[in-house]
């Protein structure tokens, strides 16, 4: 089986807002970029490319044949990915584990397991 | 006699089956037909001296004639793999008992509670959608929309069919016990049959996870107070423990009850279930050990950090004799919008002859009290109170 793992931030202090992430001691900061390094690194893991913050997004849609833009990602930007990763697992338990290894897990955000369609 | 067989037998070998074509609706499909079969040939023909083996092997050939019918489904079963062992009848000791697979897959956290709960019912109990539907009352529609959504996220989520490894097994395991309560707690309000149903469940868990002393607590909590239920009730309103007719008690099931705490405490259990079975236990004694009561409450609250088991804790240190301590614990619990608390406080302060302070708890917990039976009990003794104070 394949799975998309959706990182969500959330409410987690990220480098791209400094005065939340200075809220982090060093430790606590040089795990959250160990860990991302642990998991990117686990057999069955393609990882992600990294994304700019949600609020660096451009929401686009078509009304009446002309396009649409609004500033921002389509959902909230707390509910917005901010990452990604696949992984190639046996079952479900596999990437319910890896994705609770993730640190936004833990951090005040959350991951979505989406399976891949397969076939 | 064929339904008592069916019953038996359904769970077995559907797990058996999902164990070996790994599709739950193939599973299903190929089961209600070697049943459908087995309802018109057993009473023509007798019943086969191996109806489990007969019933898998049919099954199991019905499920090959439509994977060949169907070629891409083929692709996807692991039925490939075992090609034309199938054709031969299945001896009874090849046939691998999958039950416990097949109940840590419908009890997987991935599916809401409510799915995990009819998806349990349907495959391991062996009840028709309709049953389900009704002892839950929802529509038929929306349960077969339940299961059929169910069914699908195991398969497209890749949720495995497995015992789950022994790290994960504590949270899973708990997960399973809260399902069968749960559906238990739904026939204790009423429906018998489901209470009966979620007894028939512990007993297979009983029987497939011997060594685990929280199965065998709930099977003790569930067995004890389902033998107190012709008891429970008189004229349609609930009869508290206190006031229940003990010779309707079931005697038997209580000593079942206590034969598998018995077993429970032997494994050295000391979980959520297995001190719920034990206060049960103690409950149907009589006269009732209150300060060993009061101790398991109080073991029981420090597990789960519930205030009403706390309330309940109190209840019994006040029937030991130690009423001020209980007043002590009932103003420490943080349950202001709860009328039994203060019921219980007003109780504690007019055994200790605080009168005043009583008369105004009962006036705060008949603020809060919805049932209008309570309401009634509540008023009474706030009239006795009353009277009371004025004879002396």
């Amino acid at each position: 089986m394949q799975y998309l793992l959706l990182i969500h931030q959330g409410d987690t202090p990220t480098p791209d807002k400094p005065d939340e992430w200075a809220r982090l001691s060093e430790d606590e900061q040089k795990a959250v970029y160990g860990d991302y390094q642990a998991v990117n690194q686990t057999p069955g893991v393609t990882p992600g490319l990294w994304l700019e913050s949600p609020e660096m997004a451009t929401t686009v849609r078509v009304q009446d044949g002309r396009t649409l833009t609004t500033d921002g990602p389509f959902v909230a930007v707390k509910e917005a990915l901010g990452g990604y990763l696949v992984f190639e697992a046996d079952n479900l338990d596999a990437a319910i584990e890896l994705a609770s290894r993730i640190p936004a897990a833990r951090l005040g955000g959350a991951i979505e397991v989406r399976p891949i369609k397969q076939g | 006699m064929l339904d008592d067989v069916f019953r038996e037998e359904w769970g077995r070998v559907l797990a058996g089956l999902i164990g070996s074509l790994g599709d739950f609706d193939l599973a299903e499909e190929a089961a209600q037909e070697a049943f459908a079969i087995a309802a018109e040939r057993w009473p023509r023909d007798g019943t086969p001296a191996n109806p489990r083996a007969w019933l898998m092997t049919t099954a199991r050939n019905r499920a090959i004639d439509r994977i060949r019918r169907e070629r891409t489904l083929a692709e996807k079963t692991r039925l490939l793999d075992v090609p034309e062992a199938v054709a031969d009848d299945l001896d009874e000791t090849v046939i691998r008992d999958e039950r416990l697979e097949l109940v840590f897959t419908c009890c997987h956290p991935a599916l809401e509670l409510d799915a995990q709960v009819a998806l349990t019912l349907r495959t391991l109990g062996g009840l028709t959608t309709d049953e389900i539907a009704r002892a839950f009352l929802v529509p038929e529609p929306t349960m077969a929309k339940r299961l059929v959504r169910a069914k699908r996220k195991i398969k497209a989520a890749g949720i495995p069919f497995r015992v789950p490894p022994a790290h994960l097994l504590p949270d899973r395991l708990a997960a399973v016990l809260a399902v069968v309560y749960l559906i238990f707690n739904e026939g204790y309000g009423g429906r018998g049959d489901l209470a009966a149903e979620a007894i028939r469940l512990g007993r297979a868990l009983a029987e497939l996870m011997p060594d685990e002393p929280e199965v065998h607590g709930l099977l003790a909590l569930m067995l004890v107070n389902d033998a107190r239920r012709e008891a429970r009730f008189s004229d349609g309103t609930v009869v508290l423990l206190r006031d229940q007719d003990r010779s309707r008690w079931d005697l038997d099931q209580i000593a079942e009850g206590r034969r598998a705490l018995d077993r429970a405490l032997a494994l050295g259990g000391r979980g959520p279930y297995v001190l719920q079975a034990a206060i049960a236990g103690l409950h149907s004694e009589e006269p009732q050990d209150w300060p060993q009561l009061a101790a398991l409450y109080g073991e029981l609250a420090r597990l789960t950090g519930s205030p009403v088991v706390e309330l309940n804790q109190a209840a019994a240190m006040a029937e030991a004799g130690e009423v001020e301590q209980a007043l002590g614990l009932v103003e420490r619990i943080e349950l202001d919008h709860y009328h039994y608390l203060h019921a219980t406080r007003a109780e504690l302060l007019r055994r200790l002859d605080r009168v005043d302070e009583s008369r105004a708890a009962y006036d705060r917990a008949l603020e809060l009290v919805s049932s209008d039976a309570e309401r009634r009990f509540l008023e009474r003794r706030l009239t006795e109170l009353t009277q009371g104070s004025e004879e002396r």
